[in-house]
C-alpha cells in the first residue's frame, strides 16, 4: 500500500516538472536584431561556498561577505583591471610635496541607496569608526598612522601622516560606510549587518541565510545603471555539488577546481554552454624552514632541499598543470615582480653535493643521511582540510627521500596548527600559502621584527638588508623607486630560501556562455562586472 | 504515577547541570578561540588587536567566572550572543534553522517507519524465503553504503542527466513568485532526494530490529493459542502478534526525539540545506562558544525528555510494565 502510493507521488512529481520545463521554456524569447548588443535585465548566479557573516565592511574578515560588500559599497579609490589605483568615490586626489598630505576630491553625484546624498563626513565618520578602540575590526592598525583627518567641505577630504606611507592612498580604498545610518550606535548590533545600505553598484535585496544573498541593479549608480539586472550568490557549501548544479543550468558562475577544470569540463556541450577562464590567483604555496632549526641554518642545506624539489612536478601532479612556479612573494605578470632572480631547477646531483659539501653523508649506510650521528630526518606540517597542501607534501616528501632525507609529514586541524605549531616556532618545516595583495609590502612577514610568539615571521627570518629594504619600501611613495627596493628585496629571498617558493596556482572561473562583455586582465575578470550583459535574446530569467 | 514524574524531572538538573559544564570545560579546552579567524595569519592584526578583542567577548576571564556568567544568563533562557562576526543571538540562529532540520527528520523517520515496518514483518512471516534474503541484501546495502557518494551518484543521474529532480537547496530560485500549493510543491520536491538519502541507511537497523521482534513474538504461547482458536493466519500476524512487536518502537522513538534537531553535516552540506547540522559544525569550526553551548544544552534537554517520554510512552502502552 505504500508503495503504491509512493508510486503516486512520483509521477505526480512527473507532471509537475514537466509543465515547470515548459514554464521555463517560455522564458526564452526569440533572438531578435543583433544578439551582441548590451542590454540591461537577467540574472547571474554565483556560487559561494560559504555564507557571509555580517554586511558590514568594517567587521567583516571572510571572502564571502567581501563578494557581496564589493558589489554593495565602494570606497574612495580602488584598482583598475591593470592593478593601478583609480578613482572610485574620489574623482580626484592630491598628494603633497613631502607626501604627507593626502587631498581627495570627491564625487558630487552619488547617493546612498536609501537616496541620501553622500558627503565627506561619511568618509570621515567611517574613519573614526575604524579606530575606535570599541569597534572589533582586524584592519585599524593602518588608520592609527594617521595624524590628523578632517573634511573642510562636504566634497573634499584630507588626511595627513607623520612620516611617508607607501600603503596610505590604497588604504582609502575602504568601503566607506553612511553616517546617517549608523551615527552613535552600537556597531556590532546594526542592522546594516544584516541589510546594508551603501553606495555602490548594487543594492541589497534579501539574505535567507545559508541559502542565498539577492542583490539588484542600482538605478542611480554613478557609472551608470549595471547591465545585469540581479544577482544571486547561492550558498553550496560542497564543491561537487556546486559543479552539478552548474550543469544542471541552476548556477552561471564559480571558481573551478583543477580536476573539474582539466578532467570534467572538456566536453562540447559543457563549451557551448560555458566560457572557461584562467589567470593566475594572487595566492602562492611555499615550503617554510623554521630557522631556529641548526640544520636549516647551513644554507647549502636550503639550497640542496630547494634543487631537490621539483616544482614543475608539483603543479602537473597537484594542480594539473593549473599554475606557474613561483620565484618570490609576488605575482608574476604584477610591477613589483623581478623574474631575474636565482631559480633553482631540479637537479637531484646537485642537492646531494650541496648537501655533502655541508657535511651531510650516510656514514652507517642506512639509507638516510647522517651528520655528527644526527640523522638528516623532519618534519613537514601543514593544516588539515587543504587538499593540494597535503599532496604538495607527499610528493616532496618521496622526492627527499630519494637523496636520503627522512621526511615525516603531519597534517593538522587549523586552530591546533596554529596554536601548538606554527604560533610557539614549535615545527621543523611547514607548507603553507599566502594571499598576494596588490601592494609589495611585505613588512609583516619578513622584517626581523615581527618574529614574536604570534607573529608573521614565523620562519624566524632575520636579514638586516631586508629590514632596511622593508622599512624604506613602505615610506617610498614613488614606484619606480619601490620597484628598485623590491626587485633586490627578491634577490636576497632567492638566494637566503627561508621559503622554498612552490607555486602559484590558476584561478579558474567558469561564467555562462549568455554573459558577454567579460574583460580578462591582470586583475582577474570581475574588475568590469557592472559591463557584463546578456543580450536581450540570451534572457534567460525575467524579472 | 505523579510523584514517579516529578521524581524524574527533578533529577533531570542535575543531570543537565553536569553535561553543561563538562560540555563547556571540554570546548573551551579545545585549542583555537573565536577571534582566530579575524586575527590568525592576517598581516594586518596586531597582538593588541587579539588582547582587546579577547576582552571583548569576555575571554579575558577565568574560566569558572565565563561559566557562571553564561549559566547565570541561561536561567532567563538567554543563550547570549554568537561570537561569530555578526554577534547575532543564538537563539535567533538556531530557530531559523530548525524548521528545515525537524521537517527533513520527521520526514525521514515517517518513510523508515513506513518502509521498515512492512519489510520486518514479512521478512519474518516469510523467514528464509527469497523476498526475507532479497530485502536482507537491499537494507544492508543501504547500510554500507556512504551517504555523500550515494547523493552524488543520484543528483548526477536524476539531477543533471535526467532533469527529474532539482539538485541542492530547498527552494527553486523564482520560489516566492509561485502560488501557494506550488510552493510547497517546490519545498517537496527539492526534499525528495535529501530525505530519500537520509533515510536509505537508517532502513536495515529497524527493518533488522522488526524482524527479530516479530520472530520473538511469533513464538509466544499467546500465538500459538490464537492460532489453536482458529483464527485466521492474517489476523493473528496483524492483529495479535504486530501490536505486540511494535513496543519496543515506542522507546526508539522516544530516543530520536534528540536527533530531531541534530542534522547531518554531510547530507546538509552536499545537498546545501541550511540546517542544524552545518550551523553546529560551522559554530564548532570558528570555536563560536555560545552557539556551541546553545546547541548542546537543547540537544541535552532532548535527550532527557526523550527518554523520559520513551518511559512513559512504554507504560501508557503495555499494561505489565505500568502494573509493575
Amino acid at each position: 500500500m505504500n508503495i503504491r502510493r509512493m508510486i503516486h507521488i512520483v509521477c505526480v512529481g512527473f507532471l509537475v516538472l514537466t509543465l515547470v520545463g515548459c514554464q521555463r521554456d517560455a522564458v526564452v524569447l526569440p533572438a531578435e536584431g543583433d544578439a551582441a548588443q548590451p542590454a540591461h535585465g537577467d540574472t547571474l548566479i554565483m556560487g559561494s561556498i560559504g555564507d557571509a557573516t555580517t554586511l558590514l565592511p568594517i567587521l567583516a574578515s571572510d571572502a564571502s561577505s567581501s563578494d557581496i560588500n564589493g558589489l554593495v559599497y565602494s570606497g574612495l579609490v580602488r584598482y583598475d583591471k591593470t592593478l593601478e589605483i583609480e578613482g572610485d568615490l574620489a574623482e580626484s586626489w592630491e598628494i603633497s610635496d613631502d607626501n604627507l598630505t593626502l587631498t581627495f576630491h570627491l564625487r558630487k553625484d552619488v547617493r546612498w541607496h536609501d537616496g541620501a546624498p553622500f558627503t565627506s563626513a561619511d568618509v570621515l565618520f567611517t574613519y573614526q569608526l575604524y579606530i575606535d578602540p570599541n569597534t572589533p575590526t582586524a584592519y585599524a592598525e593602518r588608520y592609527k598612522q594617521v595624524k590628523e583627518a578632517s573634511a573642510p567641505d562636504p566634497y573634499t577630504f584630507v588626511v595627513s601622516y607623520e612620516q611617508p606611507l607607501a600603503t596610505a592612498l590604497i588604504s582609502w580604498g575602504m568601503q566607506v560606510l553612511p553616517k546617517h545610518l549608523l551615527e552613535g550606535q552600537d556597531i556590532t548590533k546594526s542592522p546594516l549587518g544584516s541589510h546594508p545600505i551603501g553606495t555602490g553598484p548594487y543594492r541589497f535585496q534579501e539574505w535567507l541565510r545559508g541559502e542565498k544573498i539577492v542583490l539588484t541593479a542600482n538605478p542611480d549608480y554613478y557609472e551608470g545603471e549595471p547591465y545585469i539586472y540581479r544577482v544571486v550568490y547561492r550558498i553550496i557549501p560542497d564543491p561537487s555539488t556546486m559543479f552539478l548544479e552548474l550543469q544542471s543550468g541552476g548556477l552561471d558562475y564559480m571558481g573551478l577546481t583543477p580536476l573539474q577544470y582539466a578532467r570534467q569540463t572538456e566536453t562540447p556541450a559543457f563549451r557551448r554552454r560555458f566560457n572557461k577562464y584562467r589567470y593566475p590567483a594572487s595566492a602562492y604555496t611555499y615550503l617554510g624552514f623554521n630557522l631556529r632549526r641548526p640544520m636549516f641554518q647551513d644554507l647549502r642545506v636550503r639550497h640542496a632541499l630547494a634543487h631537490a624539489i621539483n616544482k614543475q612536478e608539483l603543479i602537473d601532479g597537484v594542480l594539473l598543470g593549473l599554475g606557474q612556479i613561483a620565484t618570490g612573494p609576488f605575482k608574476p605578470g604584477t610591477w613589483p615582480y623581478n623574474p631575474d632572480v636565482a631559480r633553482y631547477p631540479f637537479d637531484p646531483a646537485k642537492a646531494k653535493a650541496l648537501l655533502a659539501e655541508a657535511g651531510w653523508g650516510d656514514s652507517d649506510k642506512d639509507g638516510i643521511l647522517d651528520k655528527d650521528g644526527q640523522p638528516f630526518r623532519f618534519t613537514i606540517v601543514t593544516n588539515q582540510g587543504n587538499d593540494q597542501r597535503s599532496k604538495t607534501g607527499e610528493i616532496i616528501q618521496r622526492r627527499l627521500a630519494e637523496i636520503g632525507i627522512d621526511v615525516q609529514l603531519r597534517v593538522i586541524e587549523w586552530a591546533s596548527f596554529l596554536k601548538e605549531f606554527i604560533n610557539p616556532g614549535n615545527f621543523d618545516a611547514t607548507i603553507l600559502g599566502w594571499t598576494i595583495p596588490p601592494d609589495p609590502d611585505g613588512y609583516n612577514v619578513w622584517h626581523s621584527s615581527k618574529t614574536k610568539l604570534g607573529e608573521l615571521n614565523f620562519v624566524n627570518f632575520q636579514n638586516a638588508e631586508v629590514d632596511e629594504i622593508l622599512e624604506k619600501g613602505r615610506r617610498t611613495l614613488n614606484q619606480d623607486e619601490r620597484k628598485k627596493l623590491y626587485d633586490r628585496f627578491q634577490e636576497i629571498l632567492a638566494e637566503e630560501q627561508p621559503y622554498v617558493f612552490l607555486y602559484v596556482p590558476d584561478a579558474l572561473p567558469v561564467v555562462a556562455a549568455r554573459i558577454h562583455g567579460i574583460e580578462p586582465a591582470p586583475a582577474g575578470i570581475m574588475h568590469n562586472f557592472i559591463k557584463w550583459y546578456v543580450p536581450k535574446g540570451e534572457q534567460k530569467y525575467l524579472k | 504515577m505523579l510523584i514517579y514524574l516529578a521524581k524524574r524531572l527533578l533529577l533531570m538538573l542535575p543531570l543537565l547541570l553536569g553535561i553543561t559544564l563538562i560540555s563547556f570545560v571540554v570546548i573551551h579546552l579545545a585549542p583555537g578561540e573565536p577571534t582566530d579567524m579575524q586575527t590568525q595569519l592576517n598581516p594586518e592584526a596586531s597582538v593588541e588587536l587579539q588582547e582587546r578583542l579577547r576582552a571583548q567577548y569576555g575571554l579575558d576571564q577565568p574560566l569558572m567566572v565565563q561559566y557562571v556568567k553564561w549559566l547565570g544568563r541561561l536561567t532567563s533562557l538567554d543563550f547570549g550572543d554568537s561570537f561569530s562576526q555578526d554577534r547575532r543571538p543564538v537563539l535567533g540562529k538556531i530557530v531559523e534553522r530548525l524548521p528545515i532540520t525537524i521537517a527533513i527528520n520527521l520526514l525521514s523517520i515517517g518513510f523508515i517507519l513506513a518502509v521498515a515496518i512492512p519489510i520486518g514483518i514479512l521478512s519474518a512471516t516469510r523467514r528464509n524465503s527469497l523476498f526475507d534474503r532479497g530485502t536482507t541484501i537491499f537494507v544492508f546495502i543501504g547500510f554500507a553504503t556512504p551517504s555523500f557518494w550515494l547523493a552524488l551518484l543520484l543528483m548526477d543521474y536524476l539531477g543533471v542527466r535526467w532533469g527529474l529532480f532539482p539538485i541542492a537547496g530547498i527552494k527553486s530560485l523564482g520560489h516566492e513568485y509561485l502560488s501557494g500549493p506550488a510552493q510547497i510543491w517546490d519545498v517537496l520536491h527539492h526534499l525528495i532526494l535529501p530525505v530519500f538519502v537520509s533515510a536509505f541507511g537508517g532502513l536495515a537497523g529497524f527493518s533488522r530490529y522488526m524482524r527479530s521482534n516479530m520472530l520473538e513474538v511469533v513464538r509466544q504461547d499467546y500465538i500459538l493459542t490464537a492460532r489453536a482458536k482458529g483464527l485466521s493466519e492474517r489476523v493473528v500476524i496483524y492483529k495479535h502478534a504486530l501490536r505486540n512487536a511494535l513496543l519496543p518502537v515506542i522507546t526508539i522513538l522516544g530516543l530520536s526525539v534528540p536527533g530531531l534537531i541534530g542534522g547531518s553535516v554531510i547530507f546538509e552540506t552536499i545537498f546545501a540545506i541550511p540546517g542544524m547540522g552545518k550551523l553546529f559544525y560551522d559554530g564548532v569550526m570558528m570555536r563560536d562558544y555560545p552557539l556551541i553551548m546553545g546547541v548542546l544544552v537543547i540537544g541535552a534537554v532532548l535527550t532527557l525528555v526523550g527518554n523520559l517520554l520513551a518511559d512513559l510512552g512504554y507504560a501508557l502502552a503495555d499494561p505489565r510494565i505500568r502494573k509493575a
